[in-house]
């Protein structure tokens, strides 16, 4: 392959994506499991069997996931559909019946699907009463087919890599801080701010790092991205290497993400064989190359200064900050640490302008945000939504409300940092300070619903379970202090507990808290802390029922 | 010498004013003005591991508590030590770190001793409100040198980066994680089966029960108790001045003569000191020096052999360089073969009967008295038992000895008497000193002048000292390394040398395995810092300056030793008894 120039990406995006007759296969790791391959050999088999003109093509997550295998049909002279829970046998009805006569097979198709999403116009008219997607990391995600960087090219992709690196990396810095993008990990840290400290300190290298090792229970969003549209990560990364000066960057994965480790390393293969990576791209002078390392599939490591270490070979503990690691990480040079989703949205950001990303959202959260929404709900999958949509949006328009008729009772967010928040205070916008204030955290995107029945102590129970089993136990709060709770926890949902276990465990719960070295254990307690105070009546049961278990 | 300047920092803490250097801790900052912020994993030695939690503090407009051990200090701050928050959090850390750790302070080997209890004991923790989870482990005394009870550990990490950034040993590291995270060495191993040189230092850092010396204590007293037996012992130079630490003297007292009694009223028939000892290794080793360096027989650098920690070492980490190790016996082992023989020989005394103790500052001796066929060159077991400085203490307590107020005593000269040379072989530095003191003589067959015996240059508690010191018109390039990890700095420009075909950059090498020599070996009492090993290392000084002879070769003993038995100095008998070999040795046992 030809090393790309400026001109040629543009030759590139405007030819465009050819073939207006298509069917796509969402082939992400849940389709796959879903049993997407055997779909994929049916519709190519049938195709080639009747010879018809139509392309069979592979994509990434289509964000369904409840309706998986998903296939997408455009055929000229019957609508664009999406069907789902797709087989063999369904897609050679697909085939003879959509393609073959123009008819719709109903019976597979994915309700709302042409809903889903609103323009730019949409979007910002109603930002209020939002009850629509938006996508600007998801854009290409089962759009195009994930292995192939000519199908992301022509969609725009590169773009905004090559507006960032025909201006200064001052500027790059200058432009991404004006967007108001803040870390999609969870913790919101100015994503420009960031870069900027790591530029500032002067050394003889710095790194920056892809930190693609999302471990919250129920949280995919990483992954689908990483696996759908690997090129908009490494898009995100070359500009962010050449904003904060760096010439090498990690590409942290955990090992249980085969697939888009496999996906990313194409892509990078492919990016340097475009000279996308490597000496001089894009004919600046700017030299860039990537490489992808693996987690060993600790929770932890997802803390900055824990990936670091495991990075370096090291156990993977984290360290106390300060030095932070924009001035002292990896290998003790500068660096500058990412989470996936907030890569993806950075070629965006520099091709269409700090501008039109800080219009969308709410306050100081700009911008999008993935959710992983499950549980009890009726379209779980992967959505994005703009910021400042409301929670009872989400829940009911986006997710359809209780999957089984039972009333919505909490949706806990942020993962086993997060807290669970009730339904009463669903009116509140989704954005990193509202849900800080409710005793919760943005998260990295998880979002698990649950309905009247569920037992809150049980899922305080669950998390904290997660923390304890992914605590590293270097400090002690978080190593004693997790499991005493835990303890403490299995008691009362035993029927053993005591009120005094309650005082307990709010001691513990704050200790913990506010000793621990890192964020693991300064948040592990925070799905107790919020259960106590929205649901303490639960608590308040299991001693009740443990009494009269004790009385009989 | 330049002094660099430092920023300085000014802010407030508890309201009070405090200027620091930039960089430094709020918990060192606090100590300027008398404020002490509780922490367990926080050693003066050390690097903070952050791990206790409980030295967290509450800086003025920030909504998190930081760990005072590893903020610094910046422009402006304005910190709280202590208020009603902040002590109730600590305590609650506590009681969480309370309720992982075994409640048998009794029968601990740290009772008394032990951070945790003290911290326990000012908290005024009176009841334990979470259940007791305790692992159930076994305690590794693979070694014979060391306790490893991981039940008792807090998981501070101090041990782990002795072990692996100090000593470069990396014996010891963390297993699982989470509640089960436990110290073992890699791969679940015994110690004993590890890299492990018994250096001990994990032992002297711990602030808990779960390193330990292994104690001799008891096989020592039945041997006392046995009247078939002849008792004798040994005291290293270090011993001497750490011992009173234990009794409440100031850090240094040097209590040779009050230890010669002690021992006497323990029942002990001789009393030997290993200054003799040391004085005879200088005689050997400085020959040997002399040996290679002027008359080109054997490799040089030659490398100081005095230390069991060392030796283990380098039997497992340079193994291609066993030619540069000085074949000389540590002093201790000499002393003890030298009992079963000579001063057996000289007192009519059947060697069977003889059992010999050496009180050492190492936990690694214990192990260096089996290690090869050479330390029964007596045709017994030359040493017995080797006890610890903090096992002698208690041993002194046990016997009832009012060891404050015991007159002093004398060693049995026979193998008692010592020079100024022998005692500061307890200081990194010491024995290259003693050495090139005696050196001089061997090469130039006149005495160094006293004004130049004290080598300033080698004194002190830097890890890698080096210097040049001209003998008969011919310069001797030193370097002298306490610290494994620092040793290993040393030897590796000796390695590179020696492979890249270039000149060695040393001719005369001196290592000690603890930082700062054995003064702050793994044996000796608590609590080390740097001032206390400067101050156990001003006693040693002190008491060579006080020796009326402090050239080893000048001892009489020594010359009485060469005149009556020995012959001359790398004599036949001289190789048979006083000088051992080395092996390599894999670094795992299996």
């Amino acid at each position: 392959m030809a090393k790309l120039t400026p001109q040629m990406l543009d030759e590139l995006k405007q030819r465009g994506n050819k073939s207006n007759n298509w069917i796509k296969v969402g082939m992400s790791s849940c389709g796959i499991a879903a049993g997407a391959e055997p779909v994929y050999e049916a519709l190519v088999k049938g195709v080639k069997e009747q010879g018809l003109e139509v392309e069979v093509r592979k994509c990434g997550c289509m964000g369904s996931c409840c309706f998986e295998p998903l296939v997408e049909v455009n055929v000229e002279g019957a609508p664009r559909t999406l069907y789902g829970n797709v087989d063999a046998d369904v897609a050679q009805w697909i085939i003879d019946a959509h393609i073959g006569r123009k008819r719709v097979v109903e019976k597979y198709v994915v309700p709302g699907f042409a809903e889903l999403t609103c323009s730019d116009e949409e979007l910002l008219k109603s930002a209020e009463g939002n009850t629509k997607q938006y996508r600007i990391v998801m854009r290409n995600c089962g759009v195009i087919d994930p292995d192939n960087i000519d199908e992301f090219i022509a969609e725009g992709g590169y773009q905004g890599l090559k507006r960032a690196l025909q201006m200064k990396p001052e500027d790059v810095i200058g432009e991404i801080s004006k967007s108001g993008i803040r870390g999609r990990g969870g913790a919101g840290f100015p994503t420009g701010l960031k870069w900027k400290l790591t530029r500032e300190v002067k050394a003889k290298e710095h790194f920056i790092i892809c930190n693609g090792d999302e471990g919250d229970p129920g949280a995919y969003m990483d992954r689908s991205v990483l696996e759908s549209d690997p090129h908009a990560v490494i898009e995100g990364m070359i500009i962010g290497g050449y904003a904060v000066g760096a010439a090498h960057g990690y590409f942290y994965i955990r090992a249980e993400y085969p697939l888009a480790v496999a996906r990313i390393e194409k892509a990078i293969r492919q990016a340097r064989a475009s000279g996308l990576l490597g000496k001089d791209i894009l004919g600046t002078g700017f030299d860039f190359d990537l490489d992808v390392r693996l987690g060993a599939g600790a929770f932890v490591c997802g803390e900055e200064t824990a990936l670091i270490s495991s990075l370096e070979g090291k156990r993977g503990t984290p360290h106390p900050r300060p030095p932070y690691p924009s001035v002292k990480g990896l290998w003790n040079s500068p660096t500058c640490i990412n989470n996936v989703e907030t890569l993806a949205n950075i070629g965006q950001i520099m091709d269409r302008g700090a501008d039109w990303f800080a219009k969308i959202g709410v306050g100081k959260s700009t911008g999008t945000k993935v959710f992983a929404i499950t549980g009890k709900v009726q379209r779980s999958g992967l959505i994005e939504v703009p910021m400042g949509m409301k929670l009872s949006n989400i829940v009911h328009q986006i997710g359809g409300g209780s999957a089984s008729g039972k009333a919505v009772k909490a949706v806990q967010t942020g993962g086993p940092s997060g807290g669970v928040i009730p339904k009463d205070l669903f009116d509140t916008p989704v954005s990193y300070e509202h849900l800080t204030t409710l005793g919760s955290i943005m998260g990295s995107g998880g979002m698990i619903v649950m309905e009247e029945g569920d037992s809150m102590v049980d899922i305080a129970k669950f998390y904290l379970g997660f923390c304890v089993e992914e605590s590293c136990g270097k400090c002690a709060p978080c190593r004693i202090g997790g499991k005493q709770m835990l303890l403490i926890l299995e008691k009362l949902t035993a029927g053993k507990g005591e009120a005094a276990d309650l005082v307990k465990l709010q001691r513990l719960a704050l200790a913990m808290k506010k000793a621990s070295l890192c964020g693991l254990g300064q948040t592990a307690a925070n799905p107790v802390l919020s259960t106590l105070k929205y649901f303490n009546q639960e608590y308040m049961k299991c001693i009740e029922q443990g009494e009269g278990l004790a009385a009989n | 010498m330049k002094v660099k300047e430092m920023n300085m920092i000014k802010g407030q803490i508890n309201g009070i004013k405090v200027e620091v250097e930039e960089g430094t801790s709020i918990l060192d900052a606090a100590k300027k003005i008398q404020v002490k912020i509780p922490t367990l994993c926080k050693h003066p030695d050390l690097l903070p591991t952050a791990a206790c939690g409980l030295c967290i503090v509450k800086i003025a407009n920030s909504p998190k508590l930081p760990r005072a051990c590893c903020t610094p200090m910046e422009e402006g701050m304005s910190i709280t030590t202590h208020d009603p928050e902040l002590v109730d959090v600590r305590r609650s850390v506590l009681e969480m770190i309370l309720s992982n750790h075994p409640s048998e302070c009794y029968i601990c080997g740290r009772s008394g001793s032990c951070e945790l209890q003290n911290l326990a004991a000012e908290f005024s923790i009176r009841e334990q409100p979470y259940p007791n989870i305790v692992p159930d482990i076994s305690t590794d005394v693979s070694t014979g040198s060391l306790a490893l009870d991981p039940r008792k550990c807090i998981t501070c990490g101090r041990c782990v980066q002795v072990c692996q950034d100090v000593q470069d040993v990396w014996a010891l590291s963390f297993l699982d994680r989470g509640f089960d995270t436990r110290i073992s060495p890699a791969g679940d191993i015994q110690l004993g089966d590890s890299p492990c040189v018994r250096c001990g230092q994990c032992s002297a850092h711990c602030p808990t029960g779960a390193i330990l010396e292994f104690d001799d204590t008891p096989a020592v007293w039945r041997n006392l108790d046995n009247p078939e037996n002849h008792c004798i012992v040994q005291i290293a130079p270090a011993v001497r001045v750490a011992i009173g630490e234990a009794f409440g003297y100031p850090v240094g007292t040097n209590l040779t003569k009050k230890i010669y009694t002690a021992l006497r009223m323990m029942g002990f028939k001789a009393i030997f000191d290993t200054n003799f000892g040391a004085d005879l290794t200088i005689v050997e080793e400085a020959s040997e020096f002399v040996e290679r360096f002027a008359h080109g027989h054997g490799a040089l650098p030659l490398v100081t052999s005095c230390c069991p920690a060392w030796i283990d070492y380098l039997e497992k980490y340079y193994s291609d360089l066993l030619e540069h190790f000085s074949t000389a016996k540590s002093p201790h082992a000499m002393v003890g073969v030298l009992a079963k023989t000579y001063y057996a020989q000289k007192m009519n005394i059947d060697p069977a009967k003889i059992y010999s103790v050496s009180v050492m500052p190492c936990t690694a001796k214990k192990y260096e008295i089996t290690r090869s066929a050479e330390m029964r060159a007596s045709g017994y077991q030359d040493i017995d038992e080797v006890i610890t400085t903090r096992e002698f203490a208690r041993m002194i307590k046990q016997a009832g000895v009012d060891f404050e107020h015991v007159k002093d005593g004398e060693a049995d000269n026979i193998l008692g008497d010592y020079t100024g040379a022998a005692t500061i072989f307890g200081n990194t530095g010491g024995v290259m000193e003693a050495a090139l003191r005696t050196a001089y003589k061997v090469v130039t067959d006149s005495e160094l002048p006293d004004e130049a015996m004290e080598f300033q240059a080698i004194r002190g508690l830097e890890g890698i000292k080096e210097t040049e010191v001209v003998i008969a018109g011919k310069s001797v390039k030193i370097a002298v390394a306490s610290g494994l990890g620092n040793v290993s700095v040393v030897l590796d420009r000796v390695r590179k040398a020696k492979l890249e075909g270039t000149e060695s950059p040393y001719h005369f090498i001196e290592v000690m395995a603890c930082p700062g020599g054995c003064v702050a070996g793994g044996g000796q009492p608590y609590g080390v810092t740097d001032g206390l090993r400067q101050a156990r290392a001003k006693g040693l000084y002190a008491d060579d300056r006080s020796c009326a002879k402090r050239r080893s070769h000048e001892n009489p003993a020594v010359q009485k030793l060469y005149q009556d038995f020995l012959g001359k100095p790398l004599s036949e008998k001289s190789h048979q008894l006083l000088h051992t070999s080395y092996t390599a040795r894999p670094l795992y046992q299996r």
